[in-house]
């Protein structure tokens, strides 16, 4: 019989017994749901008490248009908001910045000036609905903006809830939305989960994605050994700064992908929930429970999805969600079947929040806790997903730590080489892809609703930033970007005056500028 | 026989850059000279590295959606550099509609997603100058 071996190097058995658990370290990690180690789920009661939140990735053109489908998901049944910016909101430029020519409102909104933020959150109900912000390079900008709009709407932003993506480590490994160096880039997001643990705490100032390191050619125990090893690294700088763990470790919150084997992705998320809780117990002494919980999203699983057939996307993503719900995920997002082609049209997110729904609807995924649990094959995987992750974590450690091997760009060589040779087995025929290397149809492909972009609305965009410019208090915003690079240089937390920069609707772009003026741009190290 | 040598560049904001480097490494592997640029090329610095390294190659990595607008300004920056004889491909997220633009604009060689590296490297070899 031919050996199998899963993505992540541990070979599989044709049975599994008794006899396999215990010998892969036994049953001592798997304890009960709500308690440590937590390998069956963070909570006791599960989707019996709270069913997964779904929230489908969304944002295009201007914040009016992105404010539209915000309603139309909320609508059709959606329990929270992903917001996708465009480029160069993401890399802290202003729509009317010559590098942004061509990419205004393209692949997500625009966002300027508080001014956008509160067209695109109009109507929307921030206690009811959470929202999370997929922004990295210019966060703390971004996380400062939702607040300051929150607060302008009256909610009270010790007791607001929502999440920002806020990696900037994974940024450099794969997505690329950086703009500092590496050092003045973790000091940010340092900023950002110690104001929020002082004056927003139920916010999530960070979302630790394993997620693009995945789709960059990790495999799935690199995928969580890596992220862990980063928010290793942010709660370090934080715990630096006299923090004490408890105080920040319970908002610290995950996004992982979710394609590949359906049994290897479930153990993988159950090894990761105790390899995380075993680190903040016994690595940072942590006390409270939530300080020990891995809260994720997972979903999405672009690199699993095809450009061929597109229209068997809708079952994959159907496959994945079901990998997710069995996985205990607290929120749940997927990828759309023409987003190999484009924005989603309505009918495709449509589409993936009904799979999403039917899951918890018609079969059956939230009537108990951990139904996968116990399975000898389940259990024997989990421990060796764990021991798995413990070595790439301690190799980690061993050549010099996750951020040295980022900032030298040993991380991204190593994923990008496996990247390589997953393409050369997918095109070799030894990794298998329904419709791309085998059972392939010469049928062509079902019509594709593209997205429009339209040129004018850049210059809409442009005209109403003018606007904003022309109208605010030039006085104030001088007064609080000198405020922003005085607090820059002197290395106190950024957050206080880029939130009274923002109030002062000073830009996305003018407040980077500043910051860039203190700690440079980050230079990409190439190598193969 | 000298080596085929390929800029290839990722222009614009565009953070993907995991085809790319796919890309790079099968032509390393087929035995061209690949320069990578890394992210956010402006269209002057694309042609200045090809102008500088005396590229055969100019290949671009797009999957953003701003191929057509990059491509528009690189264009006159590569014959100016006295480019224009040299082969230039893109590859990326590039719909069927734009693909008769990028062919008047001059990219011989268009990849969308999903062609195979074999393709690539087979296309070059038989093209470059």
């Amino acid at each position: 019989m031919k050996p199998v071996i899963n993505e992540s190097g541990i070979e599989i058995k044709l049975l599994y017994g008794a006899a396999d658990v215990a010998a892969s370290g036994g049953e001592a990690m798997i304890g009960q749901p709500g308690e440590y180690p937590f390998t069956r789920g963070i909570h006791p009661l599960m989707y019996r008490k709270q069913p997964f939140t779904m929230r489908q990735y969304t944002g295009f053109g201007n914040a009016a248009d992105t404010n539209k489908r915000f309603h139309y998901l909320i609508a059709n049944g959606q329990t929270g908001l992903n917001v996708a910016f465009d480029l160069p909101t993401q890399c802290g430029m202003d729509s009317d910045d010559p590098a942004a020519e061509g990419e205004v409102g393209r692949v997500g909104m625009a966002v300027d000036t508080l001014r956008d933020f509160e067209i695109a959150f109009d109507g929307v109900d921030l206690e009811r609905i959470t929202v999370s912000l997929t922004i990295n390079g210019a966060a703390a900008i971004l996380i400062a903006m939702y607040l300051a709009m929150a607060e302008k709407r009256g909610y009270d932003i010790s007791k607001l809830r929502g999440t920002a993506q806020n990696d900037i480590l994974k940024e450099f490994v794969g997505r690329g939305t950086w703009v500092y160096p590496v050092e003045p880039s973790i000091r940010l997001v340092g900023d950002t989960i110690e104001y929020c643990a002082r004056h927003a705490p139920k916010y999530s100032p960070v979302s630790v994605c394993g997620y693009h390191i995945r789709e960059s050619g990790a495999d799935p125990a690199q995928e969580m050994a890596y992220a862990f090893c980063i928010a290793k690294a942010y709660a370090d700088d934080v715990i630096r700064r006299g923090l004490p763990v408890d105080e920040f470790a319970g908002r610290l919150s995950f996004n992982f992908n979710c394609f590949g084997s359906l049994f290897e992705q479930v153990a993988k998320f159950r090894a990761g929930r105790s390899l995380w809780a075993k680190i903040m117990k016994e690595h940072y002494g942590a006390t409270k429970p939530g300080s020990m919980w891995v809260r994720m999203i997972a979903g999405g699983g672009g690199g699993g999805l095809t450009f061929e057939q597109p229209e068997l996307n809708i079952v994959r993503g159907a496959y994945y969600a079901l990998i997710c719900a069995l996985a205990g995920t607290q929120t749940m997002a997927l990828c759309c079947y023409d987003e190999a082609y484009t924005i989603p049209s309505e009918y495709a997110q449509r589409i993936s929040l009904r799979t999403m729904q039917m899951l918890l609807e018609e079969m059956g995924l939230a009537d108990t806790v951990d139904p996968l649990g116990g399975s000898y094959y389940i259990e024997t995987l989990t421990n060796q997903m764990r021991s798995r992750m413990e070595a790439i974590m301690a190799e980690v450690d061993a050549q010099g730590g996750i951020v040295r091997l980022v900032a030298e760009g040993v991380i991204q060589a190593k994923v990008s080489a496996q990247a390589y040779r997953r393409q050369r087995d997918i095109e070799e025929g030894r990794f298998r892809k329904v419709g791309v290397n085998c059972y392939r149809t010469e049928d062509k492909t079902p019509q594709m609703e593209f997205h429009p972009y339209k040129e004018d609305d850049a210059r809409a965009q442009c005209a109403a930033l003018a606007k904003v410019r022309g109208e605010r208090d030039a006085a104030r915003v001088k007064a609080t970007l000198a405020k922003v690079e005085a607090d820059a240089r002197s290395g106190v937390n950024l957050m206080p005056a880029i939130m009274d920069a923002v109030k002062a609707y000073a830009s996305v772009g003018e407040i980077t500028q500043v910051l860039v003026g203190v700690f440079g741009r980050y230079r990409e190290p190439v190598r193969f | 026989m000298k080596k085929i040598k390929v800029v290839l560049a990722k222009p614009g904001l565009d953070g993907h850059d995991q085809g790319a480097k796919v890309v790079a490494r099968a032509l390393m592997d087929a035995g061209f000279e690949v320069i990578y640029t890394g992210l956010r090329q402006t269209p002057e610095a694309i042609a200045r590295v090809a102008l500088d390294e005396d590229a055969d190659v100019v290949a671009l990595s797009s999957m953003a959606g701003s191929h057509l607008p990059i491509c528009r300004k690189l264009k006159p920056l590569l014959e100016q550099a006295g480019l224009g004889d040299k082969l230039w491909v893109i590859g990326g997220n590039l719909p069927e509609r734009d693909h008769a633009e990028l062919r008047a604009l001059g990219f011989k060689g268009i990849f969308p997603s999903s062609s195979r590296l074999e393709d690539i490297v087979n296309f070059i070899r038989a093209n470059a100058p």
